[in-house]
């Protein structure tokens, strides 16, 4: 018999990989049958509001909620703080009150009465001076490599210049929180989190109970962005009150609390001098760079600087600012986005400065790219540069001409990111009536889990995508990654398909035995049959008949790791790492209002194997979106006086809406090269570039650098006037 | 960013007891609705007892609803909005709560054929019109076609906000039915997306308009 492998198949052999797949869980989706944590409304729920912080700094003096206790319908309280506490930023949560009716607990809330001894606090995180000033400033490390002074003082040109990133929040349309329920000693929790597998744990240290006795759900997920793998002090808190209440308890975060502390993207903000030779390579980085993370100061990582380049001669330096805001959570991409942003913006200034194209001092720099990524960053800026007509369109900064205010320009940034395959084992069962199902603790939030795991199976059965049913969103299905790092597509591809072809070999054996084959090797499954060859021997019913009574079950995993010739790890093929991609933007800006008009926006993106092109495409369209959303108008605005988040709300946190986002074209860039790498997440990267891609055309439109993300109208109106900011 | 064509949604009459315009204009939607109506109750209470006293809730009230077709009955005070009636009390959560201040769109629900803000209504207001939710677009097997138009085009992602556009586009294309790709991008302006489907809802919309087999 032939030696049995782990592989794809094929690449002209598919019939759903790699194609335009509908999710499967797309009518759920759209007609409101899916029932998120947030639906979740079992006979004698509870609802539960918050009471949360006004004060950005100050300590619990007392708190008196009896009145409170006292009001119809009022189940249970539960207070997060105690006198003499500390509030450590506003919006932090105080008191939560479950009651029959929402509206009974908002008036419940209204009732409680704190009273505090006001504390200092800091908030400015873009003023380094201020910072320092007030002692909330620390270094936070340095990275350094050869002689930057000597590079700087012997280069042809060199460059100058400030650029910053702001705070924005994740913004999950579905806030945080969970729906609990208590089943004898057995807590039912339905969470809005993108870690199944990772939840029980947490409930059970804070609720003193077993892990085992905990079930976390989440068949559906409105949206994590990297900031829902905890539980909470919400989610505690549920767990508690339905305890208490002895009634399920359904809290979710209000708006304005979900945005001031379920999560936020740290700020960056960086003076940075780039040299370079007459030719237009980089000789040198020198960069310092401030932002805050909350209260623990933080920002954004030093060691990744400058982004994704290693120069000959660099130097970076990091200060984190202490700030009395919300806790920061891993946003898509972590910290790529900004890191992305503060070196591109620069690059690009230096380019201007040389009077050079972009795109042709991006080419010549490409050298310093890290991860071998040059070749594919070359081959995909040239269909990028295709796809948005560069060389026809693009002008030197400042000189797109036009008589009239508007101002045309292009930009173009390039990114990378890892996303291997996260730990993932799943359960296949075959049964003797031909029905496939498997089980996996993974999570479906929004990237297609379910459909490209059910491509997987469907694809490796030969059989039609609705024959094979997936089973996720339980932490009592085999473990499986949290869904963060574009980690889970590998995983549970990866471990399904190991499962799928060990199942079809055992089911083949059969075959084989029962029609009398020389061998089982000749067999596949194809179109509901299995063949030997080209000739059938029998239907995949009758094959799985061969069963007997029990269904057949195997367990998938991860890929056996072997050494290579240089003791690197080697793994079966399935999946891999590590992408490239390149995006070019074509704007128009209003120099009399400031307003930025998108008109189109290109991304050419690898990502070795491509489950579901559809959805695959999706990730990228949604990523742009997303970095449109960062790069014009989205970010938390604190308010120094008096600490607060003052456009917590939807309101005045701008996010972009269907008429702002022009024409997007998403290139998923797939020679057979990718293919054979395997799989490789797409989550984060296609988010990372657009920061620095929007900021670069809008400078090349108006001839100045708006240093600071979002670019709203005000600073573009700023720079200008040659303001700073 | 919100475009100027959408205001019609918010734009539709209001009437009911002790709403005030005013009020409303500087608030947040029904949560200033609904204490509008309180405010009305308290003050004919004091007029009655001349006892100045702080906000008092109104008493449930039988209110009487025509949602999908189906007469529902509930019992709520006048303050509850139309989504917490249908998410909570009848567990109808196609329509979501995401910004309660008519922001987002995710609760958009069709009141006599004019698309609303579910989150803006007040249950008592309600009464006597005809209420269409996302569940009434279709039931898993007899799906409406913008249904299978935002499948094919991808339009959801993590599907939080996809009932609430599927609600919209269905009423948008009720009244344009040939509408193109500017004026949809204008005329669905009025919900958000933060995964970033829009090019798929585009997409969606554009195939459906003009299509037969719209409730």
């Amino acid at each position: 018999m032939a030696e049995r492998k782990f592989a794809w198949p094929k690449r002209e052999e598919n019939t759903l990989i790699g194609k335009d797949i509908e999710r499967i869980d797309g009518v759920a989706k759209s007609t409101g049958q899916a029932k998120y944590s947030a639906d979740i409304n079992t006979e004698g729920t509870l609802f539960a509001r918050l009471l949360t912080s006004p004060k950005a700094a100050a300590k619990v003096k007392t708190i008196d909620f009896e009145a409170a206790k006292k009001l119809p319908g009022v189940k249970s309280i539960f207070a997060f703080k105690k006198v003499g506490d500390e509030i450590r930023w506003e919006g932090e949560l105080l008191v939560a009150v479950a009651a029959e009716r929402v509206e009974q607990a908002d008036d419940a809330i209204k009732e409680i009465k704190i009273e505090y001894e006001d504390l200092p606090f800091y908030v400015d995180e873009a003023d380094l001076k201020r910072a320092v000033h007030a002692n909330r400033s620390k270094g936070l490390g340095k990275k350094a490599k050869g002689d930057v002074e000597a590079a700087i003082a012997s280069a042809h040109t060199v460059h100058t210049g400030f650029y910053g990133v702001s705070t924005i929040s994740h913004m999950c349309l579905e806030p945080h929180g969970s729906h609990c329920e208590w089943k004898g000693d057995n807590l039912e929790a339905h969470l809005s989190t993108q870690n199944v597998w990772g939840s029980p744990g947490q409930f059970a240290d804070a609720l003193g109970v077993d892990a085992a006795n905990v079930t976390a759900i989440s068949d559906y997920e409105g949206g994590g962005f990297g900031s829902k793998f905890a539980v909470g002090e919400w989610g505690i808190a549920c767990a508690k009150m339905a305890k208490e209440a002895g009634r399920p308890v359904r809290l979710m975060l209000d708006r304005a609390t979900e945005l001031k502390v379920a999560g936020t993207r740290p700020s960056g903000y960086i003076d940075v001098t780039v040299a370079a030779d007459a030719q237009g390579k980089i000789v040198a980085w020198d960069s310092i760079h401030w932002g805050s993370a909350g209260i623990g100061g933080g920002g954004v990582d030093v060691n990744q600087l400058p982004y994704p380049f290693d120069f000959p001669n660099q130097s970076a330096a990091q200060i984190g600012i202490a700030c009395n805001t919300g806790p920061n959570q891993a946003w898509r991409a972590p910290p790529h986005p900004q890191l992305c942003a503060m070196t591109q913006t620069a690059l690009d200034d230096l380019a201007a400065k040389m009077k050079i194209d972009s795109y042709s001092f991006f080419q010549k720099n490409l050298d310093f790219v890290q991860h071998g990524k040059a070749p594919v960053y070359a081959a995909e800026m040239e269909l990028a540069a295709k796809a948005i007509d560069w060389k026809a369109k693009w002008h030197p900064r400042g000189e797109g001409g036009g008589k009239g205010p508007f101002k045309r320009g292009l930009g173009m940034a390039l990114h990378t990111w890892g996303g291997g395959a996260g730990k993932s084992s799943c359960i296949v069962k075959v049964y003797p009536d031909g029905s496939v199902e498997s089980f996996v603790g993974s999570q479906d939030i929004g990237t297609g889990t379910r459909t490209i795991i059910c491509i997987t199976m469907a694809e490796t059965f030969g059989l039609p995508l609705s024959a094979v049913k997936v089973n996720l969103g339980s932490s009592k299905y085999p473990q499986s990654s949290g869904s963060g790092g574009s980690i889970t597509v590998g995983g549970v591809s990866g471990a399904h398909r190991r499962a799928s072809q060990t199942a079809l070999w055992k089911i083949f054996d059969k075959v084989a035995e029962k029609y009398k084959l020389e061998s089982a090797d000749g067999l596949v499954a194809r179109g509901g049959d299995i063949l030997n060859g080209k000739e059938k021997v029998c239907t995949w019913k009758q094959a799985c008949s061969l069963l007997g009574v029990a269904a057949l079950e195997v367990q998938g995993g991860d890929s056996v790791i072997t050494k290579g010739p240089a003791g690197e790890n080697i793994n079966d093929g399935l999946t891999s790492a590590r992408v490239g991609g390149v995006q070019m933007v074509d704007l128009s800006v209003d120099t009399e209002t400031g307003k930025i008009s998108m008109h189109k926006f290109v991304c050419v993106q690898d990502c070795g194997l491509i489950l579901d092109e559809l959805t695959a495409r999706s990730q990228v369209l949604g990523a742009l979106i997303m970095g449109i959303s960062y790069s014009l108008s989205e970010e938390r605005i604190m308010d120094n006086k008096t600490g607060r988040y003052i456009n917590a709300d939807l309101t005045n946190y701008k996010l972009p809406r269907i008429g702002d986002v022009g024409e997007l074209v998403a290139i998923m860039y797939q020679p057979d090269s990718e293919y054979e790498r395997g799989v490789v997440g797409l989550g984060e990267p296609p988010v990372i570039s657009p920061g620095a891609a929007i900021s670069n055309a809008v400078a090349n439109a108006i001839g100045v650098r708006v240093p600071v993300l979002p670019l709203t109208p005000k600073r573009v109106l700023d720079a200008l006037k040659g303001g700073k900011a | 960013m919100r475009d100027a064509n959408t205001s019609s949604k918010a734009d539709q009459p209001r009437s009911g007891p002790g709403f005030n315009r005013r009020d409303f204009l500087k608030g947040s939607g029904a949560a200033v609705a609904a204490g509008a109506v309180a405010t009305a109750v308290e003050e004919s209470l004091a007029q009655e007892t001349k006892t100045p006293k702080n906000v008092v809730p109104a008493k449930p009230v039988a209110v009487k609803l025509d949602i999908n077709g189906k007469s529902q009955t509930v019992t709520v005070e006048p303050r509850v909005t139309l989504l917490d009636v249908l998410r909570n009390d009848l567990s109808l959560t196609g329509a979501k709560e995401v910004c309660t201040t008519t922001n987002c769109g995710a609760c958009t629900v069709i009141i006599d054929g004019k698309p609303a803000y579910a989150c803006a209504k007040l249950a008592v207001e309600c009464q006597g019109k005809k209420i269409t939710t996302v569940e009434g677009l279709g039931d898993g097997k007899d799906v409406d076609a913008v249904v299978k138009c935002f499948v094919k085009h991808d339009a959801t992602q993590c599907g939080f906000c996809t009932p609430g556009f599927v609600v919209a586009t269905r009423a948008f294309l009720n009244a344009n039915p040939k509408a193109g790709l500017e004026e949809i991008r204008k005329g669905l302006g009025g919900n958000i997306c933060r995964c970033g489907t829009y090019d798929g809802v585009a997409q969606a919309a554009l195939e459906c308009a003009g299509q037969k087999g719209g409730k």
